[in-house]
Formats: C-alpha cells, sequence, structure tokens
C-alpha cells in the first residue's frame, strides 16, 4: 500500500502495460539519440585505430581488421605533443589555482566586508559580462606586445588570473554561510583571513569545484587568444598545436583522429571522474546565473 | 562605556584597508585585462591603426562606416546572424525535448545525460576534425556512406555553398545540446509536484500538462537560455576555423572571424575594433530586444 502511494502520479492512474510501452517507448528515442550524439566518438577512435590502408575504403569500413596502434605512435612523432601537453597542463593548473585564489578573495570581500565602493565595484565587475570576449582581443594584445611578452607564458596565463564569473560564484556561496559563524569566530579573535582560509573554505568546497572544474575546462580547451599570442610550437597549448597539426597533416585521417583522441583524452577522463560537479556546475552555473 | 581604543574611524579604515587588500589580485588583473580593453577598443576603434605604421591619426567614425559598406563584413554580419538564430531556434526546442523526456524517473536517465554532455566538454578543436572527417566529401566519408545505404547520393557538405552553414550549425547544436539539457532539467526539477498534482486532478491531459504548467513556469530557464545562446552564437568563430577556413566563397565568415582576419592577419587594429564594437552593440541590442519582447511573459513565481 505505502509503495503505490509513493509512485508518481502518472503512473498511479494509468493502467501498467500503456506506461511500460511509453517508457520503453522513452528509451529507444533517448538511444536512438545518444547513438547519434557518440557516432562522432566511434568514428574519432575507430579511424584513430585502422591501418593505413583500410581509411579510405568505399565501402566504409566499420572496423578495423587490426588494432594499428601506431598511428598513435606516429602522430605524437609527428609533432611535438609532449611540448604542447605540458605547456597546456602547466597553463592550465596555474590558471585555475589563480582564478581559485583570486575569486576566493575578491568573492569574500564582496560577501563579508564592508568597504567604501562595494556596491559601485560589483556593478562594474559584472557589467564587464556583457561585453563580448572579442571586444578585449585586440587592445589585449597591444598591451602583451608593448610589455614583451608576446609568445611567453605570462601572456598565455596572467591575463586569465582573475574571473568575473567566478568572484560572483564564491561570492554568492560565502553569502549562504551563517553569519553567526563568523561572529562566533571573531570572538574568538579570528581575523577575516583566519575565518576565510579555515571556515570559508573547506565549507565551499561544492563552489570551488566548480569554478575550478569550469576554469580549467575553459583555459584547455582555449582556442583564440593561445592562438593569437603564440607563434612558435615551444609555446603552443595543445589546441593550437592540434590546428596546425591539422593544417599539416589533413589528408590522414588516422593521424588526426589519434592526435584528436589523445587531446580530448584528459578532459574526458577528468569528466567522467567527477562527472557529478560538471553536469552540477554547468546547471548551477546557469540557473543562479 | 566601551574603550574608545581604536576609535571607530580607524577601524573603519582598517577594515577597508582590509577589503582592498583582499580585492586587490583581481582588481589588478581584471582592470588591466578586462576593465581597460573595454575602454582601450573603442579608442583604438577611432585610429587607424596598423601595427607596423608608427602614425596612427585619428579618423572619428570612419572605420565604423567603412565596416558597414564592407561587403565581406555585411556578409559575415549577414552569415551570422543566419547561424544564430537557426541554431539557437533549432537548439532550444531539441533540448527542451531531450530535457522533458530525461525528466522522466526511470532506469538509466543519468547515463543518457552524461552522454548526452560529453560533446559539451570535449574542445571544439578537436570535436571539429572529426566531424571535417564525419563530413568528407568523397564516398570515404561516414556520413556520406550512410546516405548511399538509403540511395542518396553523396554531399559535398563543407565545400557546397549552402550546406556548408547548415553542416556547421549541426556541429553546433551537438556541442551545445548537453549543457542546455542539463539547465533545463535542472530548471524542470525545480517546478514543484503539487503543481501537475492540483492539473491532474483537474483532468488535465499530458499536453495540457506541459502547456499549462511545465512551459510558462519553466520560461525563466528558457529565457536564460535563450539569451546566452544567442549571445554565444553570434561570437562563433572556432567551428568556422577549423571545418571551413569561412568558405566556400565566405559562407560561412562569421563576425569574430573577421575581426581575427582584420586584427590578427592585416594587423590592422583600428579597423578590427571597429567591428568587434559593432559585434558589442549587436549583442547589446538583441538582449535588450529580448528582454523587451520577453521579460513579461517570463513567469517567475514558482
Amino acid at each position: 500500500m505505502a509503495r503505490t502511494l509513493t509512485l508518481p502520479a502518472t503512473q498511479i492512474r494509468a493502467p501498467g502495460r500503456r506506461v511500460a510501452l511509453k517508457n520503453t517507448l522513452v528509451h529507444l528515442v533517448l538511444l536512438a539519440s545518444v547513438v547519434v550524439v557518440l557516432l562522432p566518438y566511434y568514428l574519432m577512435i575507430s579511424t584513430s585505430l585502422k591501418p593505413i590502408q583500410e581509411i579510405f575504403t568505399d565501402p566504409f569500413k566499420w572496423l578495423p581488421s587490426r588494432l594499428a596502434w601506431e598511428n598513435y605512435v606516429d602522430a605524437w612523432n609527428h609533432a611535438p605533443f609532449g611540448r604542447y601537453f605540458l605547456n597546456s597542463t602547466f597553463i592550465s593548473v596555474t590558471e585555475t589555482l589563480g582564478v581559485l585564489v583570486t575569486s576566493a578573495l575578491a568573492g569574500y570581500a564582496f560577501s563579508r566586508m564592508r568597504f567604501w565602493g562595494r556596491e559601485v565595484f560589483f556593478v562594474i565587475f559584472l557589467g564587464t559580462l556583457m561585453v563580448p570576449g572579442e571586444v578585449q582581443l585586440v587592445p589585449n594584445y597591444i598591451t602583451i606586445v608593448r610589455l614583451g611578452w608576446l609568445n611567453t607564458y605570462y601572456a598565455l596565463i596572467i591575463p586569465w588570473l582573475a574571473s568575473v564569473f567566478g568572484i560572483f560564484f564564491m561570492r554568492q556561496f560565502f553569502a549562504t554561510i551563517p553569519q553567526e559563524l563568523q561572529d562566533a569566530a571573531t570572538m574568538d579573535g579570528a581575523s577575516h583571513w583566519t575565518f576565510l582560509w579555515r571556515v570559508v573554505v573547506p565549507l565551499s568546497k561544492p563552489a570551488f569545484i566548480t569554478v575550478g572544474l569550469l576554469s580549467f575546462l575553459g583555459s584547455w580547451n582555449a582556442l583564440t587568444w593561445p592562438l593569437i599570442v603564440t607563434n612558435t610550437p615551444e609555446m603552443r597549448p595543445i589546441m593550437v598545436g592540434l590546428l596546425s597539426f591539422s593544417n599539416e597533416w589533413g589528408t590522414q585521417p588516422r593521424l588526426l583522429m589519434a592526435a584528436a583522441t589523445f587531446s580530448v583524452a584528459p578532459i574526458l577522463v577528468l569528466f567522467f571522474i567527477l562527472q557529478r560537479y560538471f553536469i552540477q556546475g554547468i546547471a548551477r552555473a546557469g540557473i543562479k546565473f | 562605556m566601551i574603550p574608545r581604543v581604536p576609535s571607530r574611524r580607524v577601524r573603519r579604515l582598517l577594515e577597508n584597508l582590509e577589503a582592498y587588500a583582499f580585492l586587490l589580485p583581481a582588481i589588478v588583473v581584471l582592470g588591466v585585462f578586462h576593465l581597460f580593453p573595454i575602454v582601450f577598443a573603442f579608442f583604438i576603434s577611432l585610429l587607424k591603426w596598423n601595427m607596423i605604421d608608427p602614425v596612427r591619426p585619428y579618423v572619428g567614425l570612419a572605420n565604423y562606416v567603412q565596416a558597414l559598406q564592407d561587403d565581406k563584413f555585411r556578409t559575415a554580419l549577414g552569415n551570422t546572424t543566419y547561424y544564430a538564430f537557426v541554431s539557437v531556434g533549432l537548439a532550444i526546442p531539441l533540448a527542451l525535448f531531450f530535457a522533458v523526456l530525461l525528466n522522466r524517473k526511470l532506469r538509466g536517465m543519468s547515463w543518457y545525460r552524461t552522454a548526452f554532455f560529453i560533446p559539451h566538454v570535449t574542445s571544439l578543436a578537436a570535436a571539429a576534425m572529426v566531424w571535417h572527417w564525419l563530413y568528407n566529401p568523397d564516398q570515404f566519408g561516414l556520413l556520406n556512406y550512410l546516405l548511399d545505404k538509403v540511395g542518396i547520393p553523396p554531399q559535398r557538405w563543407l565545400l557546397d555553398p549552402l550546406q556548408a552553414m547548415p553542416a556547421i550549425i549541426a556541429v553546433s547544436i551537438w556541442s551545445s545540446l548537453g549543457r542546455d539539457i542539463v539547465i533545463f532539467l535542472a530548471g524542470l526539477q525545480s517546478i514543484s509536484q503539487d503543481y501537475y498534482e492540483a492539473a491532474q486532478i483537474d483532468g488535465a491531459n499530458n499536453w495540457q500538462l506541459f502547456r499549462h504548467v511545465t512551459w510558462p513556469l519553466l520560461s525563466p530557464t528558457t529565457y536564460f537560455i535563450l539569451i546566452i545562446s544567442m549571445i554565444g552564437a553570434f561570437k562563433i568563430f572556432a567551428l568556422p576555423l577549423f571545418l571551413t577556413g569561412g568558405g566556400p566563397i565566405s559562407k560561412t565568415l562569421t563576425i569574430v572571424y573577421s575581426i581575427y582576419q582584420q586584427g590578427f592577419q592585416y594587423f590592422r587594429m583600428g579597423y578590427a575594433s571597429a567591428q568587434a564594437y559593432t559585434l558589442f552593440a549587436i549583442i547589446f541590442l538583441i538582449t535588450m530586444l529580448q528582454r523587451r519582447v520577453l521579460a513579461h511573459r517570463v513567469h517567475y513565481d514558482i
């Protein structure tokens, strides 16, 4: 009895067989759509493992006759991918840590401290979100040239060490921490600094994971800015490296697909490990915005 | 009386200093690379500024006038508008459809959701390479192979002036669908079950439930997705860069692609900045327009 009451209302009224049929239909539609959505990944991986003579076949071959792992070795050796990965890892990790620190500090100030100009600063920061980043491309490029930072890690990292979105997100999250906690900490003689790192940060893990993941993802997948400020292979992050690789080896799908596979692999692995946070992060970033 | 050391004024000053110390790193970075360039870009857009030429004369709005008369930029405006309306117009109903399906409490739903979401975390650079191969115009391409199976002759896809932009739109929908679904799902889950129960007691069928409960109560989410999708769509760049190089015959040249060409291939900084500010104006106008037209239709009474 109790169990029937907890069923969703739609299922109480409809006859069981019709519901089962409808659910099967839902599964079929979703399954077919997922197959379409994942088809490019199938093509990517299967092509990357096909021997060279099985790429351009008519008709198309769904499966390779043997797994041609040498495609990965060839692709890796045709461009300095090791260096690209090193660059991307260094840039993304530094940027993510930087964004977390600057966002936490500024988000804390905006949510928990009183100072002159608080509202004005906040409105100006938020207002800049309306401006498409493309407006800043040319002036930032000129700034980088004038600082002598063209083709350096400074150019790739420093402009991205703070994020309006990160600050806003942290501020919203920190505002939900009860004032009593702060009062108690103040009574014990804790400064803002101590309170932030000892109490607020440990309580805000979800916010840190969200901002950190989105920042890492944005940095790893970034294209336009690194494309503009790098001009030698040594400084290229992976995605710019991939672009030049595809210009150079465009006629060799087995190499391109192998390179595409190992370029997206780190993010996909990260996604599968932390998918709950990724999905919640996107949903939350979307909803609260 | 309370002991008056330190005085209130000194305490306020110290608190202010502390707050600014907290803000300092963010203010420096955002100030130099986020706020200043917004103003600087407008200034540059009023100059004839070539990277190699030390003389940068003030030309007023000439760059803007030139942009509006430039056939190539007008093509880019047209292409981008076409892209934005078609891609957003298709993506939102599709995402809503899947979100409503996924919102059923059935087994395996989170598995589907994850699958839909994978393209959104895949970089456009890598995704574009794979789609380029998928769109191979010869009989070797997977897509043409599948068409052949159902008796349709091979298509030129990215090389066909009429098919190139739709082909890019398909990739962009594939890439953003998961994000839209996830945001829609969060919106759907925030609608109280009570509304559905009340409507069912009144004898509403599934379509009526959707039309009179889900759709109005989901409108803040729909509105939000519409705004971010439109803004994102007008900034499209990576896909044409990778898939078509702006071609064939400029059919996939977009606004940001044009800014990129002018600024970083021809180094016409003034002209590129004027185009960038034009993009800003368009995005601003579209956001405001959507606000005026749609905001009063959005129900926030969840």
